[in-house]
């Protein structure tokens, strides 16, 4: 085997309070992919943001190529040669192209410059990665997936040694994925070491060489994924076997009617549905991206407010034209994007968990802190949120406690319809397991339930019915028996052949 | 640059054009060389110090100080020139350097303090206003031979239009702010803040220089409006140019350059500055208008183009949108 690129050895990071990492080694050859793998807290990004230069560690080496590094920043480790690529496109939407890829390293001529070389070398730099696209034009002209390689491309002119990309599939979809994925080639062919984060396993073993598995800040094996099973990566992640999320077991049988939509639709968002839910039941929103599953859960909770069709809550005709009149009737909604749609990034845990209850008690009525500290308390243990306070700032949590939080949020307020919008995106296997398990529970309990989702293994698991979804229209309705991941497909596909 | 962030600017100039023509139809005389070169030399000052605010809202930034910066600069020349002996483009050099000075330090404050522009600039206008008080009071004639010689030359165009050396410098303020935004580092570096500071800074761009240059350039040109200003009117006065600013913000957003940073066109603010003037002069010829008919149609057209530009947003983000839906499905 050839010298490794990247040796990280002994490498360790405390917080106040808290051990980040633990004598962690990474070694990474050239031409690997190499995946990290771990659930949310177990000490990927630290990881990352020692190698980097974001945090200071506080033991071990670096050695890249051989030599002894100690990157100061980003940038110096970037120059050092390892670039980082993030989910959030780290690039200016303002500039053009070929600026974003040549912007502090601009070619000059007689002190000026030089647009039309720029342009040039950006074309075939691009050409390297596969995109036949004009520099010339704005960034934000390009879809995520082509931003993306632009990062990548950026990131890899400036650095050239390592490339980490940062769980850079989480908004894509197949073909953008599929994209992403001849450009890693690529660049495995071209002799980089790279490290793949993120939390889709089958993206894992379809591109990746070897993985280092973490677990509460320590690496818990190494592993050439020829070698190994899914199962037994994910054992390796969560340190016990993996419950099985399939389908399924005698449900209770459903309650009351709670609503009755009917020819309900927004024009332009969702074309008119008919919907009935009962108490205990789980409708399953499936479809594929941009189908209508986000769009028919904003219209039914008043984010858009619907412009056509009837409503009736318990047999009483019922308006919902805004989230505020949705929650005075007992619904709740998580959405989709909880960093923007979501969390209060700079407020407590407890302020978090609150906020929705407040809101509907109204700001004049403020809630005890007393009373606030145990409604917090209740739903972190009832939700099994791991965090260090109540006080600490939400941002600081790991994707699934916020999600856990958000969930908390509106389980306070005691809804009688809780829709969630892709409650498991971008959250690990673990937190995972314990949110589809919340939900059914949640549904024993009698609550009517929405759920959109793009996992149809998920779906399947908990829904009660399955409301198929194409082109902003509903096309299906799956119920008991009918219900598997082979209909769904089918629904959708139904209409392809008509 | 694509066609769509040129859009504001060609708008813009269209908008320009129209006017022009419409005013020209309505009044012959209004097309000749003479109303031309007023319209130069009448807006000299406002031109240079609105190139100085087109770096800083390309940044993301405000500078409410400049209107204080020319008063100041008037005042300072004057009672100088006034009370020494020494040559005014002595005084020139001086003055600049004080206020590229002045300027500088706003940006180290809003860059080191991470204060807000508008705060820091705020205080500026405070500050430079009070400074020219404490200089003088009373308006300060300036009568120097120097300022007789410059304020003498001028090219005679046919037609009778007087083109003046402080045209002519605003002319050139807006060749080389071209040349900075477009052709150097320094330039794209201010369309990168402007897009995102944060990002920028990821990217290796020098945000503390970039940010103290941006300020720096803005004091400095609104130094250099200020010495314009002072050969417009042969004197200094701490009175003067109250609200300039805000003309200044006023001709960078109509020529195209949004609010929140990061895209435009110095060359849109040339025009934006024309079509101001072209108002005034119309108002001018016109003769039973009140001079504050300016303000009503500057405030309409400042509204007609934050509109225009939330609509270019809108179409933007729906393209790019539509554009996605496309990816995916092919």
């Amino acid at each position: 085997m050839p010298e490794p690129v990247l040796h990280a050895r002994g490498i360790s990071k405390f917080f106040p309070g808290a051990i980040a990492l633990d004598d962690v080694e990474l070694a990474l050859y050239p031409g690997e992919v190499h995946a990290l793998l771990g659930e949310n807290g177990a000490g990927k990004s630290t990881l990352i943001k020692c190698l980097t230069g974001a945090y200071s560690r506080d033991g071990g080496t670096i050695a890249l190529s051989g030599a002894e590094i100690d990157p100061r920043d980003p940038l110096d480790s970037q120059a050092l040669g390892i670039g980082t690529v993030y989910q959030e496109v780290n690039l200016l939407p303002n500039l053009t192209v070929a600026e974003n890829l040549f912007l502090g390293r601009q070619p000059m001529r007689w002190g000026m410059v030089d647009h039309r070389r720029m342009k040039r070398e950006a074309r075939e730099v691009l050409r390297d990665y596969g995109l036949e696209i004009d520099p010339a034009r704005l960034l934000s002209s390009y879809s995520i997936a082509i931003q993306q390689i632009v990062a990548i491309a950026r990131a890899v002119e400036l650095s050239g040694k390592v490339l980490i990309l940062d769980e850079p599939t989480a908004s894509l979809d197949h073909d953008e994925v599929q994209l992403l994925f001849s450009v890693i080639e690529r660049l495995k062919g071209r002799g980089l070491a790279i490290v793949f984060i993120t939390h889709f396993l089958d993206q894992v073993f379809a591109i990746s060489d070897r993985a280092t598995i973490l677990r509460n800040g320590r690496v818990v094996g190494t592993r050439r994924l020829a070698d190994v099973s899914q199962t037994e990566i994910v054992t390796l992640m969560l340190g016990r076997a993996l419950e099985e999320a399939t389908h399924h077991r005698a449900r209770s049988e459903p309650g009351e009617l709670l609503l009755s939509l009917r020819g309900y639709g927004k024009r332009g968002s969702i074309a008119p549905f008919d919907m009935d839910i009962r108490e205990g039941e789980v409708i399953g929103l499936a479809g594929l991206l941009g189908s209508g599953r986000s769009e028919t859960a904003n219209v039914v909770f008043g984010v858009v407010a619907a412009d056509q069709g009837k409503a009736e809550l318990r047999g009483r005709p019922l308006r919902i034209a805004t989230p505020r009149e949705a929650i005075r009737n007992r619904f709740a909604l998580c959405p989709e994007d909880r960093k923007t749609d979501g969390i209060v990034g700079d407020l407590s845990v407890r302020e978090n968990i609150i906020l929705s209850l407040q809101a509907r008690q109204g700001w004049h009525r403020p809630i005890p802190r007393a009373r606030a500290e145990e409604i917090a308390q209740h739903y972190v243990k009832a939700l099994d949120i791991r965090l260090a306070s109540l006080d600490m700032p939400i941002r600081l949590l790991s994707g699934g406690n916020q999600q856990k939080a958000l969930l908390a949020r509106w389980l306070a307020t005691e809804p009688e319809l809780l829709i969630l919008d892709e409650p498991t995106r971008g959250i690990d296997v673990g937190a995972h397991a314990e949110i589809i398990a919340l939900i059914e529970d949640l549904r024993e309990k009698g609550m009517a339930l929405i759920v959109a989702s793009s996992e149809m293994e998920e779906l399947v698991a908990y829904s009660s019915r399955i409301v198929v979804l194409r082109d902003r229209r509903q096309v299906g309705e799956l119920t008991g028996h009918e219900i598997s991941t082979k209909s769904i497909v089918e629904a959708i596909a139904a209409e392809d052949a008509a | 640059m694509s066609q769509s962030t040129k859009l504001p600017l060609y708008i813009t100039l269209a908008t320009f054009v129209l006017a022009f023509v419409l005013c020209a139809a309505q009044y012959p005389a209004m097309a000749s060389t003479r109303v031309v070169a007023n319209l130069l030399t009448d807006n000299a000052f406002l031109g240079i110090t609105a190139v100085g605010m087109t770096f800083v809202i390309l940044s993301g930034g405000i500078d409410l100080s400049v209107g204080s910066v020319i008063a100041f600069t008037g005042v300072f020349l004057a009672v100088i020139l006034r009370d020494t002996s020494i040559h005014p483009l002595v005084a020139f050099a001086l003055v600049l350097l004080i206020t590229t000075g002045f300027g500088a330090a706003m940006g180290g404050i809003i860059h080191y303090l991470e204060m807000p522009p508008f705060i820091v600039t705020l205080a500026g206008m405070f500050l430079m206003r009070g400074l020219a008080y404490v200089l003088s009071t009373e308006s300060v004639p300036i009568t120097h031979e120097f300022y007789d010689w410059l304020q003498s030359l001028y090219w005679k165009a046919p037609g009778g239009g007087r083109f003046r050396i402080t045209g002519a410098l605003m002319l050139l303020t807006y060749v080389a702010a071209m040349i900075v935004l477009h052709r150097t580092r320094f330039g794209q570096n201010v369309y990168a803040i402007g897009g995102s500071a944060q990002t920028a800074q990821l990217m290796g761009v020098p945000r503390a220089r970039t940010t103290i240059g941006i300020y720096a350039v803005s004091g400095g040109l609104a130094g250099l409006a200020g010495i314009v200003y002072t050969l417009y009117t042969s004197a200094g006065y701490s009175l003067a140019t109250v609200g300039v600013e805000l003309d200044a913000i006023a001709a960078v957003v109509i020529g195209g350059t949004l609010l929140s940073g990061g895209s435009g066109f110095v060359a849109g603010t040339f025009f934006g500055i024309l079509i101001m003037g072209l108002i005034q002069t119309y108002i001018v010829f016109d003769g039973t208008l009140s001079s504050w008919w300016t303000k009503i149609v500057i405030g309409g057209l400042l509204f007609a183009f934050i509109m225009l530009q939330k609509g270019l947003g809108w179409a933007t983000t729906a393209r790019i949108r539509l554009l996605t839906a496309s990816d995916a499905r092919s």
